[in-house]
């Protein structure tokens, strides 16, 4: 057993310290209480830095890490996690970029979780809980999930592809002590559906489900086999169903879970008689736990007050499929006091989101989804003056996303006047490169208000015609900023070099049709290995500029796309061609290929340079 | 008969197609391949280089400003789930406006109305006239012109003596009523 006795020793020099350092024997055991302590840390960013302190520190933190996170699945090698940490129980693996949402990125760019399930099963049998995010997920991959991990317990895919109905049949046939699946945000339409049978896989003497969530699938499950299950799981807290589900089944699972805390309504477009309309009343009134509801697709004023009598402690409300008019959002609005988190259609209009600004005082986070963006109707959906009524009725809010199709200056001035707070300001003017459509001026006063008053922003997204000075002012005032989204904005290099130089946290570049080029790129070498990744399609960058970056930045990972994804160290016929996209990341060579080979170069991570065991 | 077929298949039919997009570019066929699509991907440069990517992944100029591909940033299963179909409540209730004497009918979206104030004023404005005062006993007084409408049983009634409510649902099409006719 090694002990510390110096607890004064120098954080910089994890070198300068004592036997520690000598004794080269792979005692893997770390200090009794350095290792008690540690096991109290649960976030992962305390945890890494633990790790750096010295080499006792990293040995103890290693042992005790049970919560693995990898934020973007390239970063690094299963290989080297496998090596590192021995007691993982609970993965959560990103994948692809997240402009793979938009069809910007190549339908085979990989993240498939195949080879990293291969690994842990061999060295994480009791594997318990998985999440992923953007990752190809094969049903050949969801059968060995189901059958390598005896103790597995919960399966959450949010934004994957790759698998069928089939899949889902081996999770609920094979793991009997599943609490949870939740399988969110997919795009089934590409998936063959075979059955809806995969809900009467679950054993008739399984019950131990807690959250269920199948909503994003499209097809028709077995309504019998779904009663009897939630019949039988007492514990269920989140049921979500999909579309398939008519209103008299919903009030029948109702029935049978009244203690639910999260719900998922099916298809609200149903017939009713009088009869099932009361007693649908009736069950959702018995709902008396009810803090977020969601689905309502396709629902039509007259049946919305069936739900106001479950409003009562509803925190968080997601109207994002429900195309709602002005009057009945109001009226629906008026029975959910509570509300922290609202998701709305632009249907609403600015006279609903007056609503929200009267009846919703606690709001945090509001988003409103555009119900037809591609119309090009201009008076359709919100305006500047909805947002202008939210803020002035919200102080609290500090999370939008939102979608119109004109913006002023002064507006947004306005409104982060009354919401100083900001963390996450995403706004989306649907026309590209719109201007200020009272005064006709770029919208960089309107991003350089938000920056200089939101001194707490982690996240923003621009829109509508910006210069470079919006950029200045992002470098200058936006120091806590991590994710930085832009399309169709600037106007030269300096404006990607203001960002890439002033904003010591940024994480996650996302970058579309700017005429941001290779002087821009370069101006960032050192920062990418700090961030998470940088993505930039359609921009002014050249295939030499990047292997320059390659050639100077051997930690970094670089790739382009311009069809099919491959390094670009290969490309040396293409010299100065525009680059239709880049991605890059840091991480050890754990290089990425078709075929998913694994690294076998260096076992050390990253970002823990000084910790190499060379 | 079988060399004319032969025949036919060297016509290259498809060269005589009317589709969009540059020439010796296929349709794409899966929306999920295409590359970012606009105005920085036409360089003539850049297609050369392109020679041994897949054909399919070229794509030419977006057939209108607003088919830029990922644009505006919206998750695809909310394109497709929220598609808003035209719920009654969306859809307008037009219904014809004769008046007699005009050469031509008009319409209008009696929805767009709140009651029955605003419905007679849009009336005045459309056919440059005035309908008077409404009253129970008398009907229109103070005008020539009275309006009328068709039930939903065809029968010709005076605007304004049901509730609105009722009113939007059962009319059918306006008249506007003039000169004698007009008093009841």
């Amino acid at each position: 057993m090694q002990t510390d006795p110096n607890p004064n020793k120098s954080k910089d020099s994890p070198t300068n310290s004592d036997s520690t350092e000598s004794t080269q024997s792979p005692s893997p055991f770390p200090d009794d209480v350095l290792g008690q302590v540690l096991s109290f840390l649960n976030s992962d960013k305390d945890r890494s830095s633990v790790s750096l302190v010295c080499k006792d520190w990293y040995n103890a933190e290693r042992w005790t890490r049970t919560k693995l996170f990898i934020g973007n699945c390239y970063s690094v090698s299963p290989q080297i996690v496998a090596t590192r940490f021995p007691k993982i129980t609970s993965v959560t693996l990103k994948g692809k970029p997240r402009f793979s949402d938009f069809n910007l990125v190549p339908q085979n760019w990989g993240a498939d979780v195949h080879y990293w399930l291969v690994m842990f099963a061999k060295v994480y049998p009791f594997l318990e809980e998985l999440r992923l995010k953007r990752m190809k997920v094969s049903d050949e991959s969801l059968e060995l999930l189901a059958t390598a991990f005896p103790g597995f317990r919960a399966l959450s895919l949010m934004s994957c592809d790759g698998f069928s109905t089939d899949g889902l049949k081996a999770i609920a046939t094979h793991c009997r002590n599943l609490t949870e699946l939740d399988i969110q945000d997919t795009d089934m339409s590409d998936i063959d559906d075979f059955n809806g049978g995969w809900l009467s896989c679950f054993p008739e003497n399984f019950g131990s489900l807690e959250v269920l969530n199948f909503a994003s699938l499209d097809s028709e499950v077995n309504f019998d086999a779904l009663e009897r299950l939630v019949s039988r799981c007492k514990s269920l807290r989140v049921l979500k169903v999909n579309k398939s589900i008519m209103l008299d089944q919903l009030q029948r699972l109702l029935l049978q879970a009244p203690q639910l805390m999260e719900l998922g309504t099916g298809s609200f477009q149903q017939e009713l008689l009088p009869g099932q309309f009361g007693d649908l009343e009736s069950a959702f009134s018995n709902c008396k736990n009810l803090q977020t509801l969601s689905g309502l697709w396709e629902v039509t004023s007259i049946y919305l007050p069936v739900l106001y009598a479950a409003c009562a402690s509803l925190t968080f409300l997601n109207l994002s499929y429900a195309a709602l008019r002005s009057v009945e959002f109001g009226s629906l609005l008026a029975h959910c006091p509570n509300l922290r988190r609202l998701w709305v259609l632009d249907t609403v209009e600015d006279k609903g989101l007056e609503a929200v600004g009267s009846s919703c005082p606690l709001l945090e986070e509001l988003r409103v989804f555009p119900a037809d963006p591609y119309d090009q109707h201009l008076h359709s959906g919100v305006t500047e003056s909805g947002f202008v009524a939210v803020s002035r009725g919200c102080s609290k809010l500090h999370y939008v996303l939102y979608f119109c199709r004109q913006m002023t200056n002064a507006a947004v001035a306005t409104i982060v006047q009354y919401c100083p707070n900001f963390t996450h300001f995403r706004l989306c003017i649907m026309n590209p490169g719109r201007p200020d459509y009272l005064t006709n001026e770029p919208m960089d006063e309107a991003f350089g208000a938000v920056v200089k008053t939101c001194s707490k922003l982690q996240r923003l997204s621009v829109s509508g015609l910006l210069t470079d000075l919006t950029f200045e002012y992002i470098g200058k005032y936006a120091k806590n900023l991590e994710t930085l989204s832009v399309a169709f904005a600037g106007s030269s290099d300096w404006g990607m070099q203001c960002v890439l130089e002033g904003c010591p946290k940024l994480r996650k570049l996302e970058i579309r049709d700017c005429p941001f080029g290779n002087a821009a790129l370069l101006s960032g070498l050192e920062k990418y290995e700090t961030m998470r990744s940088l993505w930039m399609s359609s921009c002014n960058v050249t295939i030499t500029a990047c292997q320059q970056l390659a050639r100077e930045m051997p930690r970094l990972n670089v790739e382009g796309q311009d069809g099919m994804p491959h390094l670009l160290f290969s490309l040396f016929d293409r010299q100065d061609l525009l680059l239709p996209s880049l991605m890059l990341w840091s991480g050890t060579r754990a290089v990425k290929m078709a075929g998913e080979k694994q690294s076998e170069l260096d076992h050390s991570f990253l970002l823990n340079e000084n910790m190499r065991n060379d | 008969m079988e060399g004319i077929m032969s025949h036919e298949n060297d016509l290259n039919l498809k060269a005589t197609e009317l589709r969009l997009g540059l020439p010796g570019t296929d349709e794409p066929t899966s929306k999920n391949n295409k590359r970012a699509a606009n105005e920085l991907v036409e360089d003539s440069e850049l297609l050369k280089g392109k020679s041994d990517a897949k054909a399919g992944d070229i794509e030419t100029a977006p057939a209108s400003k607003s088919q830029i591909v990922g644009w505006p940033p919206v998750r695809s299963y909310r394109k497709n789930v929220v598609q808003p179909k035209k719920t009654e409540a969306e859809t307008g209730n037009y219904v014809k406006v004769s008046m007699d004497g005009a050469p031509y009918l008009r319409k209008i979206d009696l929805k767009i109305y709140k009651g029955y104030q605003e419905l007679l004023k849009a009336l005045e404005n459309m056919f440059k006239l005035t309908i008077g005062e409404y009253s129970e006993r008398e009907g229109y007084k103070g005008s020539e012109y009275a309006p009328a409408y068709e039930d939903k049983d065809g029968d010709l009634m005076l605007v304004g003596d049901v509730p609105w409510d009722m009113f939007i649902s059962t009319c059918k099409r306006l008249r506007i009523m003039r000169g004698s006719e007009a008093t009841a």
